[in-house]
């Protein structure tokens, strides 16, 4: 027998934000209602996106596991898929395969500071983290949300980080490497921000979601500055076909990342972590 | 359960009526294109009588004697992994209405029960460990596992080892010893026969056997210690996963690049690599599409590709990643190597490029780099 994990459930786009030149937002409902009722997921996980006719992609599920309303996916425009889901409209169909992978470790967050450092499109993935910080802002101590970008026109969700900028003891720190003349963030990389932080190290757990570069640059940084090594975490990404550890593509060492992550503490992957071509 | 019995040559045939009986098509060895091949037979006529293989890196040869055994030979390109996990295969087929409308619908066969003849010893072995990775983990497979429980084996132990075989170096053969319904050890004269399961038992109870001589069992027993004695190669023991992982720049892995075509053959031929890829083939009248899962290759471009780069882009990344993952990570993921010892995978290497050469080759240095 197969299960929603092997076919595709039909979703409808019911929503689509344009949220840059390459990077769009869709919001989707399973078609049946009861499976939309019925679907869960966890802080980090991903979904297999499947465009009718052109194939299946992972995408992270950037929304509040808590209030699951219309489930969002940011995306990208890198390929074949990406490329046709960004023509969605709204009403339009596609199939959904998910929740897939181990997330972030929630459940061993509360009472310390959360230091979130993310690049690019790094920012969805832990989006819903962010979300249950703010549900339960008294959960945790110190919240520090680092974001960098390579230009400011990538700079997506302004609004959303000078919201989270006037939350108590919350921290927001934007960066791009190349910036326009409106920009009010730093000029550089999100690593050159880790100087403006007021957090103490001792009791900081930090989440990293990036490009493997700049992950790489931001844990030498941070346990530099005397992180445990087991308080960082990292969404990983590579090449997934079947989301259920079967394809062998997703393979990273030992690891399967499309079951045993995405997301890992730093100990499990520092074999492997920024070794060319693994 | 495992009283011998034995079947005399001239009646070999009862074993394919008794399974066709009991209702199982049968899938057994024939030369085809110079070649060991498995495919559905309908005699014992089809069988590779007399065929001897000559088998080196690179290099496969077929020779036909006038000798009476059908298995002198010690395996071919492919054995059990096409007929499970299927070369290509549709998972599903989704259409689409006149609003758009999505409509999902599985397709998982229904295989007619199959009965294999001729498994040896590391087929089984590396059965166990695609059993392992499709149906044992967190997901099973819904496409392996029904054509695997539609599957019954008659394993045959191997007498004539290749040149490049080494299975009783990984503990994989020659010898089966479990995971089989009938187990045959071939004489001139005929079949020392073994039930392994309880549908072996019944099997044999439908066929001709007579009382195996003790002669007859010696024979088996210095034909088994043959086959271990002629086998040269080994491959170094134990987990070798924090060894390979460490030496990731020894400079083996851009040597061997130089030979390697990337061709994926090794890849293809070895009977525990699972990759697979997925890809839609959509009808052209607009109404339909399938999604289609094939045989992928870590030696392929695309392998590694991930939203706009090449993770793995030189030959010597691609060569690294194939024999840390079968001899290192493997044991990690499914508690044993991920090599079985059959050799296939330097027998049909273009090149002739030698998976226990290459590994001792890395290992081999005291320096780590």
């Amino acid at each position: 027998m197969s299960t929603e994990r092997d076919l595709p459930l039909e979703a409808e786009v019911v929503g689509r934000v344009e949220e840059s030149s390459t990077i769009f937002t869709l919001s989707l409902r399973l078609v049946d209602t009861e499976q939309h009722e019925a679907y869960r997921f966890e802080a980090g996980q991903f979904n297999m996106l499947y465009l009718y006719g052109v194939g299946e992609i992972p995408v992270s599920i950037a929304d509040d596991p808590e209030q699951p309303g219309y489930l969002q996916h940011t995306i990208r425009v890198v390929g074949r898929v990406t490329g046709g889901l960004a023509a969605l409209r709204e009403g339009d169909r596609i199939g959904l395969r998910g929740p897939f992978g181990r997330g972030w470790p929630m459940a061993t967050l509360p009472g310390s500071n959360i230091l979130v450092v993310t690049g690019g499109l790094g920012c969805a993935p832990v989006l819903p983290v962010i979300k249950q910080l703010i549900n339960h802002r008294e959960r945790y101590n110190r919240v520090a949300i680092l974001q960098g970008v390579k230009h400011s026109d990538d700079m997506i969700w302004r609004e959303r980080y000078a919201r989270w900028a006037a939350l108590a003891d919350t921290q927001v720190l934007l960066a791009a490497d190349v910036a326009d003349a409106n920009w009010t963030g730093l000029r550089g990389q999100v690593t050159a921000l880790f100087e403006r932080l007021e957090l103490e190290t001792a009791n900081t757990v930090a989440l990293i979601c990036g490009p493997e570069p700049m992950m790489l640059a931001s844990v030498e940084n941070l346990l530099a500055r005397g992180y445990r090594a087991d308080h960082i975490w990292l969404s990983m990404e590579r090449n997934m076909q079947c989301a259920v550890g079967h394809c062998g593509h997703c393979q990273y060492g030992e690891a399967f990342i499309c079951k045993n992550g995405p997301v890992f503490a730093y100990p499990e992957i520092r074999q492997q972590l920024g070794v060319r071509g693994i | 359960m495992d009283i011998p019995g034995f079947l005399p040559r001239q009646q070999f045939g009862e074993l394919l009526q008794v399974l066709e009986r009991s209702g199982y098509r049968c899938v057994g060895p024939v030369l085809r294109d110079g070649a060991i091949a498995y495919t559905e037979i309908a005699s014992v006529n089809e069988l590779p009588a007399g065929v001897m293989m000559q088998t080196r890196p690179g290099s496969v040869r077929a020779t036909v004697t006038q000798l009476p055994r059908y298995f002198s030979w010690a395996n071919g390109p492919q054995a059990l992994k096409p007929l499970l996990f299927s070369p290509r295969e549709t998972l599903w087929q989704v259409s689409r209405g006149d609003q758009g409308q999505l409509a999902f619908s599985e397709s998982i066969d229904t295989p007619s029960p199959t009965a294999v003849i001729g498994v040896r010893s590391c087929d089984l072995a590396a059965l166990r460990l695609q059993d392992q990775h499709f149906l044992q983990g967190e997901y099973s497979d819904p496409w392996y596992a029904a054509r695997r429980n539609s599957l019954l084996l008659v394993a045959v132990n191997c007498t004539h080892p290749d040149e490049t075989c080494f299975c009783a170096s990984t503990g994989d053969g020659p010898d089966a010893e479990t995971g089989f319904d009938l187990l045959l050890d071939e004489l001139d004269s005929g079949f020392v026969v073994r039930p392994g399961s309880e549908v072996g038992n019944r099997l044999c109870a439908d066929l001709p056997l007579q009382p195996v001589r003790a002669d007859q069992l010696l024979k088996v027993d210095h034909a088994r210690q043959a086959a271990r004695d002629a086998q040269t190669r080994t491959l170094p023991a134990g987990d070798l996963c924090d060894a390979l992982t460490e030496r990731h720049a020894h400079p083996r892995w851009a040597e061997v690049a130089e030979r390697c075509l990337s061709c994926g053959s090794c890849t293809q031929v070895c009977p525990t690599c699972f990759c697979n890829s997925e890809h839609d083939e959509a009808r052209l009248d607009g109404a339909s599409s399938e999604h289609v899962r094939q045989w992928d290759s870590c030696f392929t471009e695309g392998h590694s590709y991930i939203h706009g780069l090449v993770v793995r882009k030189e030959v010597r990344h691609r060569y690294r990643q194939w024999l840390t993952h079968k001899l290192g990570t493997w044991h990690r993921q499914y508690g044993r190597s991920g090599c079985v010892g059959c050799g296939r995978c330097i027998a049909w290497c273009p090149v002739g490029i030698d998976i226990c050469e290459e590994v001792s080759a890395v290992l081999g240095d005291s320096d780590v780099y």
